[in-house]
Parts: C-alpha cells; sequence; structure tokens
C-alpha cells in the first residue's frame, strides 16, 4: 500500500509537526529563559545579599566607593506610587471610554475610536517620555507653580494615558461578552441607559473590568522609557504628587550601562530586574485567572 | 446591539415630564461617557501636532539621507533609521516563522488540556514581561552567554531581543486569524483525504494570510519605538555608516544607531542640540509608526470587505 511517495509524505508530515510542536511550547522556553538568564547574572550577589534590607531599605547608594547600599524600598515605593497615581487617572476615563464605545455610540464611531485607540497604542514610550519632558514639563511648573516639571505627576499621566489603550480594549471586550438579553430585560423595565450601565452592565461583566484594569497596571509598572525620561529619577519616598521619583525599571536602564560586568552594582541591577519579572508575572497571572473566572461562568 | 437598545429606548408615548426627564438623563450619560472617550483623542491630537510643528522647519529629505553630524547635534538622522530597519527587519524575520508555527500549533494541533493551557498562560505573561527585563535576558542570554560578538552588542542580539519581545504578539495575532477561518473548511478538506499538515498549507494558511500579516505589520511599529532592550542589547549614541553601499551594517559584527536611541540621546545627553532637532527625530519616529499602522489598518478594512463568507 505505502508507495515510496507516501513515506516521504509521511515523514515530512511528521516532521513539520515535530516543528511545529517546538514552535508551540517556545514561549514557555522563553518564559522560563528569561527567568533563568537574568537570575543567573544577579545570582551571584545572593550570598552576600540581606533581603530584608534589600526590599526595605530606601538608601540607594550603589556608586559609594566606601560602602555602597543597594536598597531598593525607595525604588518599590517609586514605581508602586506612580503607577497608583496613574491609574487613578487612566481607571474612570479607560473604563468609560470602553462603556462610551460598546454602548452608546455607533458603528462608524466606533470604528475611529478604535483606529484612534491603535494608534494611541503605537506611539513608542521613549516619544511619550520626550513629550514629558519638553511639553508637560514646562507645562505643569505654569499650572502648579511647582518648582520641578519632571515629577510623579508627569510620570503618571504619561502612564495613564500609554495604559488606557489596552484597558479599553479588554474592557470593551468584557462588556460585549455580556448578552444582549441583559440590556433588553433593563430596557424593558424602564431602566435609563445610565442605570443600564450603573446597575446591569457593571456588575455583570466587573472580572473583565478588573481584569482590563491588572493588564493597564502591568503595563504602567514595567513602562521604563517614559518614567526614566519624566519623572525625575531622584531615589527618595514622595510625600506629594509633585515630588520626584525613581522607578526600579528607570534605575535598571539609567545605570547599567555604567557598570561592569560581574561587579556588585550589576549584579543587584539584574536581582532588581528578577524582582520586575515576579510582580508582572503575578499581576498578569492575577488578571490570566480573573478572566478564566468569567468563563467558567 | 445597541441600535436595537436604542429603539428600545424611544418610547412611541414621547413628551411626558418622566419621559423627558428620561431623555435628559440619556443625553447627559451619552455626553458624560463621550467626554471620557474625547480625554484620549485630543491629547493625541494635541500632542502629535505639537510635535510636528515644532520638528517642521528641520524636516527634510536631506534630515532623512544625511549621516548625523557634530555629536549628533547637526545633520540628519540615516544612520539611526537604517539601524532600526536593520533591527525590525531581523526580528521581524524570526519571531514571524516562530510566532506563526507557534499560533498553527495553538489552534489547529493542541488538545484543549492542561498542556494548553499552560502554553497559553506562557503567552500573555511573555506578552506582559517589562521591556527593561526583556533587555536583561538579551544582554545575559545573547550578549554574555551565546557570545555572538565576543560579548560585545551587536544588532543581531538586539533583533533576537526584540523577536522574543514581539513573539507572543504575533502569536496572538495570528491565533486570531486562523481561528476565524471555519471549521467547514477544514472539515471539507480532511474528507477529501488531506493530511494535516496539508489542510493547514492549502487551505488555512492562505484563508487568513491576510489577518496574519496585519498582525505582523502591528509589530513593525512596535518594534520600530522600542528604546529599553535595545539599548541593552545593540544600540549605541554614536555608529556612522557609508549613505550608500550594498550591507550597510554587518549585523552580527556592529552595534547600530536607532531612532528610539537617538531622540532619547538628544533630548537628555546631548548639549547644544538646536530646540526643533529633538522633535524632528521625534516626528520621523511617530510618522513612521502611524505609517505603517494606517498601513495595516487599510489593509485590514480591505480584507474584510472582500471576505467571503
Amino acid at each position: 500500500m505505502t508507495s515510496k511517495r507516501g513515506t516521504l509524505d509521511l515523514l515530512s508530515e511528521r516532521a513539520i509537526e515535530a516543528l511545529i510542536r517546538l514552535c508551540g511550547i517556545s514561549a514557555i522556553l522563553f518564559v522560563f529563559g528569561i527567568f533563568f538568564f537574568v537570575f543567573r547574572e544577579g545570582a551571584p550577589f545572593l550570598r552576600h545579599l540581606d533581603l530584608g534590607e534589600f526590599l526595605f531599605s530606601k538608601s540607594w547608594i550603589p556608586t559609594s566607593q566606601t560602602v555602597p547600599k543597594y536598597g531598593v524600598g525607595a525604588l518599590i515605593v517609586g514605581s508602586l506610587s506612580v503607577t497608583a497615581v496613574a491609574m487613578a487617572i487612566a481607571v474612570p476615563f479607560g473604563l468609560g471610554a470602553a462603556v462610551f464605545i460598546s454602548e452608546f455610540c455607533g458603528r462608524k464611531t466606533k470604528e475611529t475610536l478604535k483606529i484612534v485607540i491603535e494608534l494611541l497604542a503605537a506611539i513608542p514610550s521613549v516619544v511619550w517620555g520626550f513629550v514629558g519632558l519638553s511639553v508637560m514639563s514646562p507645562l505643569l511648573i505654569n499650572t502648579f507653580h511647582t518648582p520641578i516639571g519632571v515629577n510623579m505627576l508627569n510620570g503618571a499621566l504619561l502612564l495613564a494615558l500609554m495604559s488606557v489603550p489596552i484597558m479599553v480594549s479588554i474592557g470593551e471586550d468584557a462588556l460585549k461578552a455580556v448578552p444582549d438579553s441583559f440590556r433588553e430585560a433593563a430596557i424593558a423595565l424602564g431602566a435609563t441607559r445610565w442605570q443600564m450601565v450603573y446597575r446591569v452592565l457593571l456588575p455583570a461583566s466587573k472580572n473583565g473590568l478588573l481584569a482590563a484594569v491588572l493588564l493597564g497596571v502591568g503595563r504602567a509598572i514595567g513602562e521604563t522609557m517614559a518614567v526614566l525620561m519624566a519623572t525625575g529619577h531622584s531615589v527618595r519616598i514622595p510625600t506629594s504628587i509633585f515630588d520626584p521619583v525613581r522607578t526600579l525599571t528607570a534605575t535598571i536602564a539609567a545605570e547599567l550601562g555604567e557598570t561592569s560586568k560581574g561587579s556588585d552594582h550589576y549584579q543587584v541591577l539584574f536581582l532588581i530586574g528578577v524582582l520586575l519579572f515576579t510582580i508582572t508575572f503575578i499581576v498578569n497571572l492575577t488578571a490570566d485567572l480573573v478572566v478564566k473566572g468569567i468563563r467558567k461562568q | 446591539m445597541t441600535s436595537r437598545a436604542s429603539h428600545l429606548a424611544v418610547a412611541t408615548f414621547a413628551g411626558t415630564p418622566f419621559v423627558r426627564r428620561k431623555e435628559r438623563n440619556e443625553m447627559v450619560a451619552k455626553c458624560f461617557f463621550g467626554m471620557m472617550a474625547a480625554a484620549m483623542i485630543v491629547p493625541l491630537i494635541l500632542i502629535v501636532g505639537y510635535i510636528v510643528v515644532q520638528g517642521w522647519p528641520l524636516l527634510s529629505w536631506e534630515f532623512l539621507t544625511t549621516n548625523p553630524r557634530g555629536g549628533g547635534v547637526r545633520g540628519g538622522v540615516w544612520s539611526a533609521l537604517i539601524g532600526t530597519l536593520y533591527l525590525v527587519g531581523f526580528s521581524l524575520l524570526i519571531s514571524a516563522p516562530i510566532g506563526v508555527l507557534a499560533a498553527v500549533y495553538l489552534n489547529e494541533y493542541a488538545r484543549d488540556n492542561w498542556f494548553t493551557r499552560v502554553v497559553n498562560l506562557a503567552v500573555v505573561n511573555l506578552a506582559g514581561v517589562p521591556s527593561i527585563v526583556h533587555g536583561l535576558f538579551g544582554l545575559g542570554a545573547f550578549v554574555y552567554f551565546a557570545n555572538l560578538n565576543e560579548g560585545k552588542k551587536s544588532i543581531i542580539a538586539a533583533a533576537l531581543t526584540l523577536a522574543v519581545m514581539t513573539l507572543p504578539v504575533i502569536i496572538a495575532s495570528t491565533k486570531e486569524a486562523l481561528s476565524s477561518v471555519p471549521v467547514s473548511f477544514r472539515e471539507a478538506c480532511w474528507n477529501v483525504g488531506a493530511t494535516r499538515w496539508q489542510t493547514i498549507w492549502r487551505i488555512v494558511l492562505p484563508n487568513s494570510i491576510s489577518g496574519i500579516l496585519t498582525g505582523v505589520i502591528l509589530q513593525v511599529s512596535r518594534t520600530a519605538g522600542e528604546t529599553a532592550p535595545v539599548m541593552l542589547t545593540g544600540v549605541t549614541t554614536w555608529k556612522m555608516i557609508e549613505s550608500t553601499g550594498w550591507l550597510l551594517y554587518h549585523p552580527v559584527k556592529d552595534q547600530c544607531m536607532a531612532l528610539s536611541m537617538h531622540l532619547y540621546y538628544i533630548a537628555t545627553q546631548a548639549s547644544g542640540a538646536p530646540k526643533a532637532l529633538p522633535f524632528a527625530i521625534a516626528t520621523v519616529l511617530v510618522g513612521a509608526v502611524v505609517l505603517v499602522n494606517a498601513t495595516a489598518i487599510i489593509f485590514r478594512i480591505y480584507l474584510r470587505s472582500r471576505k467571503k463568507w
């Protein structure tokens, strides 16, 4: 039965299938690879690292000749605070825009808005950083009469604009997943569309919206160039939103080029990378589980 | 669904105070949410407009095709432009085939079991890894461990880093394109005795190639703007190239300049640059990104209009 050609076909089919399977698991390999290689460069320093001091000490003086200090407490606070302010701005606007796109506008407007959001998402982060530096900074100085324009608020505004697109698109998906019968039932009962959104849609899609917010958080924490250029880059625990701060990501970007391979400073920067990887991994995992939660319902 | 809802909302007995109040509420709600949406568009237009207006005096064909001079503060952006093209080209050359095949695996071969869930989870998480961590990975894996250029940064190391970074997004967009091909197409093909791969090669891929390409084109714009990962793995602030020639950069041995890094360098570190220069570089970068995105969007609209099923 099996002619020569048939065997050959079978063999090539097998070979291609193997290749496809290999590519299929590549994502897993890369996730482990990223953790492994980043950890590998930073690992030697773990021997003389006091984890408590590393995470909670707020003195980051890596270039000191006598006693360098590697405490990332202030950097963690910087990352978290700028992300928190960014989310306080982005969440209402992002979810509001998602509601508008999904419930209140016609097809034409919807398509246009989606294209605008795609363009907003496409603007490179270094351009945002440059905008923060050259446009927003003077604007903030003039509006709020702060001494420094590159500060937490500046970075947070940029991060808000950068994380809004993902929130809108995931949030809109979540709203779209609510069955039309819910909407019809609400309107048949005499609810206005505002009541329908507030009382029916938001509760029904809250998991999806939460996932949207989490993905926005993940993006904001991991953002590098914009915060490097726009937050002022000074190590301190901020007391107001007009204080300059420094984030984990910006520290790596700014300092890695000046360290020599294998030095303590170099290894600590890779450990900060491990920390960042862990934080975003947890945030993304949570978002994914939340989304899975909706599918089960 | 929206139109259906509005039909229902506009009751036939208009005019009573109750209905009027309801309609007013509707308008208020619509304006409120509309303003939320407008709050994203207005800054986009203002910012892009401002950048273009400020950079306009410097923009010309010469600006694009001459090398930077005097520490980058005079001349054009030629080396940076070509460097960006090299990075984008090589990274997509690597990530597009792997990404498409991975999506084929997930959509056509994988069964719905725990392993597939783990793969999908890995894709999601890979997409969420911060760009600077990708940079650290590229430095550790491609520059030092794989030792592609004797422990120094190189274009190929940066391209590989970008490839890993774009992979999950290509997988996601390709998966969507593949799943839009109706199952009946595949069944018809299997029924005439085709193998799995023959079905994919002859039926599934040709019918979804437009969606796949759109996803890949969108990645071009994403990749072109990346700064953090490439500055650790292959991009430098100063590397001149000839203005003509066949191979402008040596991809394995050279580091290159890139538009994104050039903007960062000029905006933060170079001294004595004319005020319009960073705006002009930003205009070139944003212009390139928007151009590529617009191509993808037009392509998508065109293909959607001639879809047969």
